[in-house]
């Protein structure tokens, strides 16, 4: 399921999103368009509730749009079966949670390597793979420490190697700095920008951490469930083609 | 992936322990119930089982159980004697007399009164003297759990004399009868002394003991004999059923033990699936993780039944040693001799332990499926 360049990793139209129905009904998308292209880290930032962690549910394939247009690496969403969103988004997407979500019984490295078992490959092949990856992430003498023992940002950079390890095209991101304090959230940005930002990668980052919106290529407002406007943020370039 | 459910298991060790010991306790219970259950009952036939000699049972037509018997005329031996097929038919007495010993000490007994002539009936597993000397006069063989009811603390010895009716015998050997389901003294005799050590009756013959020639099926003798005598004819494993659906249907005993083996069930099945039903709900986040990630759905649910049959299996193996153990230090005690971890109850509880694996599974195979991936990003 290799997905076909394009400098347009992500395309959404008129997207919108209700839950409940009748009077419990809460449209918390009401018609986004929005996009994030290849080889930039994208942020979508807005006040609470309106509505970012939904559109990044929805572009991850973890919740349907109720209307509009969404295509991912080229590939329109309405267009694959449920199964196969399942493996598209094992090959092609990588996830930073704001929690790190580590599974609390591995080490570091075989959580790192989570992605390539959930794909099939063998465990000691994945997690050298990953323990090679953590290395280059500075984390090389923490690769067999269990989640707990590690700090707030080596937590995160280990998530950050679990969402690279599988050389995803699109990485997501939710509130990456929100649990840590500015000088780590820096230094986890510094690196998501270092080692995440590729070519043949977008990132898109949900933030409300103003102080590393200069990590930014593009940055999409968000306010009561729309992409009010986007700004291209002049201080970095865009690594695309 | 199953390595990561087996850590996510064994990590969360309080609740680990917990779902193990539930599930050893309740396969401790329900084998050590189901097994002693089956032991007490297959006791109600065993003086009828401990029978080789002969293959069919003869008595009164309406003789439900070994307890129950009327007298049979003495000419009802003759009649079943006279039936196609019978290759020997043989007297065989039972009664209640009470024995004392010289010290005073007394027992209600067991006492069967074997054939004269044959000895037909008599024990076959001796533990001390020869089943052959009750040909002597006034002799009685006594078995093992009797002997130490009446000589407590005294050695296995031959030679001690009883009385029994007001007669004297004396013991000419021990036999390692099958433990009775009342605890009597289980005393063999000739019947011709037998009869003697019970009170007066017009007739005296409880059973006749039959054996089919060769070629004549047991079944097929008992039909015929049941034909031509109008009497009631049994196999000795018909018999010794018929006992065990006696004390089935008019006794509280399988009430009893249906209760403790069914709160044995219900207790195993909430404490385990409840404690698995939390360490699911506690791990949600984790399967909300590796479902955004890209796990699928059936194999999340591969992993939940991995968990819950891993625990499973320690917990029945568990509970299974702890049985064995419990048996076994109880296999050679007077009371609970002959009652042992049946292969049958080993083999229903594991069904059983699986079904309450299924169920204990279910939940939490629920919760997990219906779980939506993007709760991770709340």
């Amino acid at each position: 399921m290799k997905a076909p360049s394009s400098p347009d990793a992500v395309r959404c139209a008129a997207i919108r999103k209700h839950f409940g129905e009748n009077d419990a009904r809460v449209e918390v998308l009401r018609g986004v368009d929005f996009g994030a292209r290849l080889g930039e880290m994208t942020f979508l930032v807005g006040p609470s509730g309106c509505g970012k962690t939904t559109l990044i549910s929805v572009i991850a394939g973890l919740l349907d749009p109720t209307e509009g247009q969404l295509e991912v690496l080229g590939h329109a969403h309405a267009e694959l079966k449920p199964a196969d969103r399942v493996v598209f988004r094992r090959r092609n997407l990588g996830f930073v949670f704001q929690q790190y979500n580590l599974l609390p019984s591995l080490t570091a490295a075989e959580n790192a390597a989570v992605p390539l078992i959930a794909d099939g490959m063998k465990r000691s092949l994945a997690v050298k793979k990953a323990t090679d990856l953590l290395g280059r992430l500075g984390l090389g003498n923490k690769a067999n420490a269990m989640p707990k023992t590690l700090s707030g940002g080596q937590q995160q950079r280990v998530a950050l190697a679990r969402a690279l390890v599988h050389e995803p095209r699109l990485i997501i991101c939710d509130e990456p700095t929100a649990a840590l304090d500015h000088k780590t959230g820096e230094s986890v940005m510094e690196l998501l920008a270092t080692a995440a930002v590729a070519p043949e990668r977008a990132v898109i980052v949900v933030t409300h951490d103003n102080r590393v919106f200069h990590y930014a290529h593009t940055i999409a407002h968000m306010n009561d469930g729309i992409v009010t406007h986007v700004e291209n943020t002049p201080s970095r370039n865009s690594i695309a083609h | 992936m199953n390595f990561i459910a087996l850590r996510m298991l064994m990590s969360d060790r309080a609740k680990y322990f917990g779902l193990i010991f539930a599930f050893a306790f309740s396969t401790f219970l329900l084998q050590n119930q189901v097994s002693i259950f089956c032991g007490i009952m297959k006791r109600t036939g065993s003086q009828i089982l401990d029978v080789t000699d002969a293959e069919i049972w003869v008595m009164d037509k309406y003789t439900e159980y070994f307890e129950q018997t009327k007298a049979l005329k003495d000419t009802d031996l003759s009649r079943v004697r006279g039936v196609a097929g019978v290759d020997y038919a043989v007297r065989l007495f039972k009664g209640n007399p009470t024995a004392r010993t010289l010290a005073g000490k007394f027992a209600s007994t067991f006492t069967l009164g074997v054939d004269d002539s044959t000895l037909i009936g008599a024990p076959r597993k001796m533990l001390l003297g020869k089943w052959e000397s009750l040909r002597e006069a006034n002799s009685i063989i006594m078995d093992q759990a009797g002997y130490m009811l009446l000589f407590p603390g005294e050695p296995l010895e031959l030679g001690k004399v009883l009385e029994l009716n007001d007669h004297k015998v004396t013991l000419v050997g021990i036999s390692n009868a099958s433990a009775p389901f009342v605890s009597f003294p289980v005393i063999h005799a000739r019947y011709s002394e037998a009869i003697q050590f019970q009170g007066r009756e017009r007739n005296q013959l409880s059973f006749v003991l039959a054996r089919a020639q060769p070629g004549v099926s047991p079944k097929e003798l008992a039909r015929r004999i049941e034909e031509q005598t109008g009497l009631k004819a049994r196999t000795t494993a018909e018999f010794a059923w018929d006992c065990v659906v006696y004390y089935l249907k008019n006794t509280g005993i399988p009430v009893n033990f249906g209760i403790t083996i069914a709160v044995a069930l219900i207790v195993g099945l909430a404490v385990s699936g409840q404690t698995f039903y939390m360490f699911t709900v506690e791990n949600l986040r984790q399967f909300g993780a590796l479902k955004a990630i890209g796990v699928t759905n059936q194999r999340l649910v591969i992993m939940v039944l991995l968990q819950a049959l891993v625990a499973g299996a320690i917990g029945y193996a568990i509970g299974t040693g702890m049985a064995a153990a419990f048996f076994q230090a109880t296999l050679n005690g007077m009371a609970t001799r002959g009652i042992i971890l049946m292969w049958e109850a080993v083999a229903g509880v594991a069904v059983l332990m699986a079904g309450v694996v299924a169920c204990v599974s279910l939940l939490s195979v629920r919760k997990v499926m219906v779980l939506e991936p993007a709760s991770v990003f709340r």
